[in-house]
């Protein structure tokens, strides 16, 4: 068998991390609004206390066929699929940015339904394929 | 029995393996990174950015990879006390945060065209620089305790400690909101990473690998010489 003292250190090694794991996870738990990096729109639609002063972040798709593009601003709507914000930007937008891709808007609400932005980042996803292959899967689509 | 561990015997090979790495290294890596940078096809949304996920990609797994074993082999000098076990992990450590380092430093420099920032304190970003603060912690207590029974005591629960963030750096992008995307490899189901890419994006890993093994022999190396200079020939 196993010496006396390596068994001690083993449990006190044992506690040690399931003290740990615990205490970070509880941690984790009450942080876990704050870690959320941004809010959907249907979070938006659901929190009854909304401060309208602060900065938030607000992130989903970009809807297809509402990016509408002037001299001023850049408006469109964001959406989980489920509901939707529209968005007011003047500045540059990111390469990436685009209908139908993924996007997080940075900057104040003004009501439930419209959020003016600051800052604009492009969220992308993790599918990564060559050009021609996306030529192909749209003609198939249609 | 512990013939193997003699350290005349340990080092014999450590030259043999540094000699093997090192006379097929280069071939590799001049093939794995004309195979990124030239002739796989650039991305449909990203176009040539997306080359630098084949640094990115493989530096933060052996990131993790690294501080994943350095905690497991700590747990087990820990409970039994093998001084070799020690010296691996301490060997680890440099050549772990320099992958780790690098993995954030690239994110960084593709994530300002692609995302549009330098920099944003999300899930997996933040775990991933407490990761590098992990390493920093670990080789530092070898660096300012001088007395190494408490160095070595210090730097295991500091690994261990450090090993619980490691799922949450590989979740992170699954129980939060994030900007960083999720992963496209996936131990089960199908990748989302088109074949032609994916297979420079092992080769790069696999290169890199060697590049992780032959500092780590290295360093591994020198720890075994000045324990020698210490006259002890056993471990």
């Amino acid at each position: 068998m196993l010496p006396k003292k390596v068994k001690k250190r083993a449990s006190l090694l044992a506690i040690t991390l399931l003290v740990s794991v615990t205490g970070i996870f509880f941690i984790l738990q009450s942080l876990n609004k704050n870690i959320l990096y941004f809010k959907s729109p249907t979070d938006i639609k659901n929190n009854q206390n909304i401060n309208f002063d602060k900065k938030i972040r607000v992130g989903g798709m970009v809807k297809k066929n509402s990016l509408i593009i002037n001299e001023e601003e850049i408006k469109f709507i964001i959406t989980d699929f489920n509901n939707e914000l529209k968005i007011s930007f003047s500045g540059t937008v990111p390469n990436l940015f685009s209908e139908e891709k993924g996007v997080v808007a940075e900057g104040k609400l003004q009501d439930k339904t419209f959020f003016v932005a600051d800052r604009i980042l492009a969220k992308h996803d993790e599918n990564y394929m060559p050009p021609e292959l996306k030529d192909i899967m749209k003609k198939n689509a249609k | 029995m512990f013939k193997i561990l003699n350290l005349s015997n340990i080092f014999y090979w450590i030259e043999k393996l540094i000699g093997f790495i090192n006379s097929i290294f280069f071939i590799l890596l001049l093939v794995a990174l004309s195979f990124a940078l030239i002739f796989s096809p650039p991305d449909y949304l990203q176009g040539d950015s997306v080359r630098i996920m084949y640094v990115h990609v493989p530096s933060a797994w052996i990131g993790l990879a690294s501080f994943s074993s350095i905690a497991i082999l700590s747990i087990a000098h820990f409970i039994f006390k093998i001084k070799n076990i020690k010296l691996i992990t301490k060997s680890i450590a440099p050549i772990g945060l320099m992958f780790t380092c690098l993995a954030i430093v690239t994110g960084s420099i593709w994530g300002q065209p692609t995302w549009g920032t330098w920099w944003v304190w999300d899930a997996r970003i933040t775990s991933m620089l407490i990761l590098a603060l992990f390493y920093i912690g670990f080789i530092s207590t070898h660096k300012f305790i001088t007395d190494e029974n408490k160095a070595n005591k210090i730097s295991s629960i500091i690994a261990i400690i450090g090993l619980i963030n490691i799922p949450i750096i590989k979740y992170s992008v699954d129980w939060w909101n994030t900007l960083h995307q999720p992963a496209s490899i996936k131990l089960t189901g199908e990748s989302s990473i088109h074949s032609s890419m994916l297979m420079p994006l092992l080769l790069m890993f696999f290169v890199l690998i060697l590049y992780c093994a032959l500092i780590f022999l290295m360093k591994y190396k020198t720890e075994i010489i000045r324990i020698k200079k210490k006259n002890l020939n056993r471990l």
